[in-house]
């Protein structure tokens, strides 16, 4: 019942969504002062244990489980207890938050300001945010909201104010805290600051993990956090995290709550505010500090249109719910609660399961525009296409992802071509649109001369801009797309022939997608149906048959993949040198300009430059060992294993969508060479 | 009450013995409000020396709790009433329990849900005799019976949908004949001949099992026979000696009153002491008791506790039924099992005891039981406390065990139980009580701020000699206030044991008007107790919600037994089943599912009702595969005929 209730991937026409309603339309017409004064009476979680932030923190190093842990700390390090006590209580302070109403009544008035500046629309779905306000009295409740902007949690607490609904309190990165006022004042409207990274330090995960379940068990407040760590600068959802998924769940494990309600919440942009500063952060320029100048220099930004923006509040999730059959409770009996334990072995995949799912209906809820298509086609044509085509092409491309299930926002009433040139106005900085021929373009490049690596460059942001669109619908074609490259790559017919290839793939690509583990053979059987619904595929009992039909349908979806599969591919050959691990992103950048501005033309490897997608397929290839980690000395190295990289190649390799392939594993070989 | 002993010692016992039973004339005038609610013993001096008839169904109910005779009903005025004389309360009006009854359940005294009055003896399925058996039983002049009535009798314990049925008269398989011993060697004969002529024994003794152990197993087909061991006190009634009288503890040898596999279940009152169950009795008449007082106690028997490791009221101060018992004689097919003296202890290898203790019927018949018996105190009192709500009651709890002062009796009800404790209030009849009861409520609701739909009481029951039950009674009042409990009378924690003595007769009265119910319990460590209250709540109310139930169930909970390292947890459960087609089926699930969730929140499966068929699926999880196979392995040897096919436990 409980993994159908989370995700039904059989029958995506079926799936109903709410409607939307514009929450700025109001502000538009009211005074944001009063709105920001207006009186505020959340709805209350019935088993609230009235308590003060201040109280909190008193209760949370009065634990048991924290004092057990700063004994055992003190025991081993040899400090006093109270010293090792006096470290906690710092490390509190650091990190928890301090909910002012005042300052949440402040970032309301500044922020309906900007939000009216930056969006045309701010589009929610209200029957979500009553089934949240009925989640938030029952159980205690976690929020999961997609990452994707700065805005994302700003737009999350703004929006439970109006609709009176608990403030939450959200786990932010330590990033912001050294931000001059801001990081106060989030830390006043409900942030609390986290380090990126404690592996080790037992008091710290200990202060931390107590903090967020005394926050839980005692229906402070919302707890919220995203499940992918880090906004994602591809707009493709991230592998998601399972330690705080852990923290929350635990308090249901151990049975100091009945239930928890986890809600999904999917928040979308027409128009990224980050857009070109993720192209450019993939390319290697680090992403510029938080700070409080920066931010105001940011404000450039307020200038410009960034379309409607869309908040989906998806469907609460009950834990337990979720855990039935999976996960034996007794397994707590026998340890006192507050000793810490580390997740079991079929928790640990629970876990992993669980977050995958629930990434899955996030992606699944956002919200996709006519431009995510254009941009999809745009990407398929690297020399342009005329406005006609285009327009017919997207016409059958929504057609297409309508079919597979996508949430998308096409305006009723209005014609395509019309469609089409709405949105190619709003995303005119990365077209070049003349005489009835769009191309995607560099169009406020510098007129001066620019050396051929900086023209690449130039290029790789505006492709790679693109590419964070289309990036946003793969999950749509993803599983038939996968399933298109199989059938093309398979030796035969054969329906396990497919599937074999169809799961390596999907193996190869895990790091890359939201593939969840173990859904091998449900994703498999989920492609075969939905492209045997569109009347691509027969299937049948041992043989899968290409319709007559299909063939286009067949070829639009492979190529999707098919900058994935060539980034893959470059990859394997940049390493052969053995690099040094830590000087890899910065040594592929400059072999990879070079190369691509030789097979400029005959490629299309922008996306190659991606650092995520290199980090990705470094990972792939660390799993499929067809790359190993040597340690010599202090530096840790990588060293292709030849024969797995061939066999490798060998699968990848007979997919003729890359159809040069012989000339371009030759022209990689000089640059071997030359490197 | 007293008999009339001549020596002036055997007098003051007896003063002693009236005096907890709080029946002293003079007061029985002065104050009624403070009498009047406690549950007390049958005024009716029994004039046999047999407890138990053998046709129990002349003055026990053949479909539902207890004597024929006392039952509540509601009368045309919509009162409540509890009949008969047996009972303190027997005859009073109460007049609160329509309106909590009616508010709660969303019943309604217009729609009822009669029993079907008499047994419909076509619906019993002719015996399955084993006539060379039966002739062999009669050769050696032993009691049998194959009455269709005798024999439904013996067919069910107390579960819901054993009574439940009953009540509906659907009949499902019965013991094919009933046999009396009178003795240990009447046993041994029966068991002997069971073993030669192969047919399946089920020992009876109270009838008061609430797991299932008594139902007879649908896949037996050799005949089923039930041993009644009611009559087995008859002989050696005047048997009852002294083996050793020490200043601490002094033995009692009992020939057992009966042996069996029923699970101590609810209904006895809290003043037990003079029960009509001969040793008591006789005990009492020796200014002894054994302490041994679990709730069903006026019905159940001294061999039905050691068969499911039974715990009384008072283990606090004496033990429960493992630390009382010093010497057990068994009748397996293999023989007779004993130990060859009485010593409080000995180091011989895992203790056989253990292995009857608990055992359910399932490798032979207690037949003579050794326990430690103690002076009847000279004092007892009753008190109560109110607390704020259910988690500083717990935490008091937790705080009296932890400094090992713990009264006879400590028991903590909810608010909802407290509620329902209240609804039991029988008319009061004088102005100044209910001005008083009114001046109460004021104080502690408005004056201490206690919010009346969160305060909890916990109820206590002191015993021991005056000085030092007011002494002890002060620290545990002053431990209570340090977690802002006040003193609340003795008038309610008096109250507080009457509803477990009660509660059974009042099912019967709610399955009259569609609302089933039964109890569950579990014991639990410390620091889980809040939860697993919590968590089985609202599992309850959740389950019912999805299994249709058209109303809200009524959850209670009490933290009714203290230990070192936590705390027994007592469950009742009730819901209004208008509008369900298989309301048994609902309740099952729903208990299965509450049971579910004690297991997952650390609880035990049983504290002390035992496990019978009921709870048979979670015993490889709960004991572990290896240890019920060393259950198993010990049946095997035992019994490898199976016998005692009641086929309980494992």
């Amino acid at each position: 019942m409980a993994s159908r209730a989370l995700y039904s991937p059989r029958h995506p026409m079926l799936k109903k969504r709410d409607s939307f309603e514009d929450i700025l339309e109001e502000r538009r017409h009211s005074s944001d002062l009063r709105y920001a004064l207006r009186c505020y009476t959340p709805t209350l979680y019935k088993g609230l244990v009235p308590c003060k932030a201040s109280m909190l923190k008193s209760i949370v190093l009065q634990s048991d489980h924290l004092q057990y842990v700063i004994k055992q700390v003190s025991s081993e390090s040899g400090d006093s207890t109270e010293c090792v006590a006096e470290e906690a209580s710092l490390i509190l302070d650091e990190m928890a938050h301090r909910l002012q109403l005042s300052t949440v009544r402040f970032f309301v008035f500044t922020l309906s300001k900007a939000f009216k500046r930056l969006f045309r629309s701010v589009c929610v779905n209200e029957e979500g945010i009553q089934r949240l306000q009925q989640a938030v009295q029952e159980h205690p409740v976690v929020l999961l909201p997609s990452h994707r902007s700065y805005m994302d949690f700003l737009m999350m607490s703004y929006l439970l104010y109006m609709y009176d609904l608990p403030l939450p309190v959200i786990a932010a990165g330590m990033d912001f805290m050294s931000m001059k006022f801001v990081g106060e004042m989030l830390r006043m409207s409900g942030a609390f600051f986290i380090r990126r990274s404690f592996g080790g330090d037992k008091l710290y995960w200990a202060v931390f993990s107590e903090y967020v379940k005394t926050m839980l068990r005692n229906g402070y407040a919302p707890i919220e956090f995203f499940l992918e760590g880090t906004r994602s600068r591809t707009c493709k959802s991230l592998t998601p995290k399972t330690g705080l998924l852990n923290i929350v769940m635990e308090p249901f494990f151990k049975g100091e709550l009945f239930d928890v309600n986890l809600v999904p919440v999917s928040i979308s942009y027409e128009r990224i505010l980050e857009e070109s500063l993720y192209a450019r952060e993939l390319l290697g320029i680090p992403k510029p500090k938080e700070s409080t100048s920066g931010l105001l220099k940011a404000r450039r930004v307020l200038s410009e249109d960034y379309g409607s923006m869309y908040v989906y509040f998806g469907h609460p999730v009950s834990v337990r719910s979720l855990t039935e059959g999976k996960i034996t409770r007794s397994q707590y009996n026998l340890l006192p609660r507050c000793i810490p334990q580390k997740p079991s072995a079929d928790t640990h995949e629970f876990l992993n399961d669980t977050a995958f799912r629930l990434v899955r209906i996030q992606e699944g809820n956002m919200v996709l525009k006519p431009w995510v298509l254009i941009a999809t086609l745009l990407l398929q044509n690297p020399d342009g296409m005329d406005l006609s085509s285009l327009a017919e092409q997207t016409d059958w491309l929504r057609h297409l992802a309508l079919a597979f299930g996508a949430f998308l926002d096409w305006p009723d009433h209005a014609a395509c071509s019309e469609v089409i040139s709405c949105s190619l106005a709003l995303h005119r900085h990365l077209l070049s649109v003349s005489a009835g021929h769009v191309q995607l373009s560099v169009t406020d490049a510098p007129q001066v001369e620019t050396t051929p690596e900086e023209a690449v460059f130039h290029q790789a942001v505006v492709v790679l801009s693109c590419a964070s669109y289309r990036n946003q619908i793969l999950h749509v074609f993803l599983r038939p797309a996968l399933l298109a490259v199989a059938m093309q790559s398979a030796n035969s017919n054969r329906k396990d022939d497919v599937y074999n290839c169809f799961n390596f793939l999907r193996n190869m690509f895990s790091s890359e997608f939201i593939l969840c583990p173990g859904d091998s053979v449900q994703d498999f059987e989920e492609a075969c149906y939905l492209l045997m619904k569109r009347g691509v595929l027969q299937v049948l009992e041992h043989e899968i048959v290409m319709s007559a039909s299909g063939h286009s349908t067949l070829a639009f979806l492979s190529s999707v993949l098919d900058p994935f599969l060539q980034g893959y591919q470059v990859t394997p050959h940049t390493q052969c040198a053995n690099l040094i691990l830590r000087r890899f992103e910065i040594s592929v950048f400059r072999f990879l300009c070079v190369f691509v501005i030789m097979a400029s033309g005959r490629l299309k490897c922008y996306e190659a430059l991606s650092s995520d997608l290199q980090k990705n397929a470094l990972a792939a290839f660390l799993r499929l060992k067809a790359v190993m980690k040597v340690k010599v000395g202090d530096q840790v190295t990588l060293k292709v294993n030849k024969i797995a990289v061939n066999s490798l190649e060998d699968t990848l390799g007979k997919s003729d969508v890359i159809s040069h392939q012989n000339s371009w594993w030759s022209s990689m070989a000089m640059f071997e060479i030359a490197i | 009450m007293a008999s009339n002993s001549s020596s002036s010692t055997a007098q003051q016992r007896l003063r002693i013995i009236a005096g907890h039973l709080q029946k002293r004339p003079e007061d029985e005038n002065a104050s009624v409000a403070a009498q009047e609610c406690k549950a007390e013993a049958p005024r009716s001096e029994p004039s046999s020396a047999t407890p138990v008839p053998r046709r129990r169904q002349e003055i026990m109910k053949w479909n539902g709790w207890g004597y024929s005779d006392s039952r509540f009903l509601f009368t045309k005025k919509g009162q409540a009433e509890f009949t008969g004389k047996r009972y303190r309360l027997s005859g009073l009006i109460l007049p609160s329990l329509k309106d909590w009854f009616e508010g709660t359940f969303g019943a309604n005294l217009q729609h009822r849900s009669p029993a079907t009055p008499s047994l419909n003896l076509s619906a019993v399925a002719p015996p399955n005799l084993n006539q060379p058996f039966v002739e062999d039983l009669k050769a050696a002049g032993l009691v049998v019976s194959h009455d269709p009535e005798d024999r439904v009798f013996r067919a069910h314990g107390h579960c819901l949908h054993e009574v439940f049925a009953l009540r509906e008269g659907r009949i499902g398989r019965v013991p094919d004949m009933v046999v009396w011993p009178s003795c240990h060697s009447d046993v041994e004969k029966i068991v002997e001949l069971a073993c030669k002529h192969n047919v399946c024994l089920i020992p009876y003794g109270g009838g008061t099992s609430v797991s299932s152990a008594l139902e007879c197993p649908r896949e037996e087909t050799r005949s089923i026979v039930s041993l009644d061991t009611s009559q087995m006190s008859n002989i050696h009634l005047k048997d009852v000696f002294i083996m050793r009288c020490t200043a601490v503890t002094l033995t009692l040898h009992i020939v057992s009153l009966t042996a069996g596999s029923e699970t101590l279940h609810k209904a006895s009152t809290p003043l037990c002491l003079s029960r009509n169950t001969f040793p008591v009795r006789l005990l009492n008449e020796h200014g002894y008791c054994t302490g041994h007082e679990p709730d069903s106690m006026e019905f159940s028997s001294l061999g039905g506790w050691v068969a499911t490791r039974a715990s009384g009221m008072k283990k606090n101060i004496y033990g429960n039924i493992e630390d009382l018992v010093v010497h057990i004689k068994m009748v397996t097919p293999r023989g007779v099992i004993e130990k060859s003296c009485l010593g409080p202890r000995m180091s011989t290898g895992p203790d056989i005891h253990h292995f009857i203790l608990g055992s359910e019927g399932t490798l032979g018949v207690v037949t003579e039981v050794t326990l430690k018996i103690r002076p009847l105190p000279e004092y007892q009192k009753y008190g109560s406390v109110v607390f704020p709500n259910f988690q500083q009651g717990v935490a008091c709890l937790r705080e009296v065990a932890r400094q090992r002062c713990a009264p006879a009796s400590i028991r903590l009800m909810d608010n909802e139980q407290f509620q329902f404790g209240h609804a039991l209030k029988p008319q009061v009849s004088s102005m100044f009580t209910s001005f008083l009861d009114g001046l109460k409520k004021f104080y502690i609701t408005k004056f201490k701020g206690f919010d009346p739909q969160h305060l909890c009481v916990a109820t206590l029951l002191f015993e021991g000699d005056r000085g030092k039950v007011l002494q002890h009674e002060k620290q545990v009042y002053d431990i209570a206030a340090k977690f802002g409990g006040l003193a609340a009378g003795e008038d309610n924690g008096q109250r507080g044991y009457m509803l477990t003595f009660v509660i059974a007769y009042l099912r019967d009265l709610g399955m009259d008007y569609y609302v089933i119910g039964e109890s569950f319990e579990t014991s639990v460590p410390w620091d889980r107790v809040l939860d697993l209250c919590r968590n089985v709540k609202e599992r309850i109310v959740r389950e019912c919600k999805e299994r249709g139930v058209q109303f809200p169930p009524l959850p209670l909970s009490r933290v009714t037994q203290t230990y070192d390292a936590g705390a027994c947890v007592y469950f009742y459960f009730a819901f209004n089943y208008r509008g369900l087609n298989d309301p048994v089926h609902v309740y099952e699930q729903v208990e299965h599912a509450a049971r579910e969730e004690i297991l997952a929140n650390g609880g035990s499966l049983s504290h002390h009702h035992g496990v019978g068929k009921l709870r048979k699926e979670w015993m490889k999880e709960s004991v572990s595969g290896v240890g019920l196979g060393m259950l198993k392995s010990v049946k095997e040897y035992v019994d490898p005929q199976n016998i005692f096919g009641n086929r309980n436990l494992l």
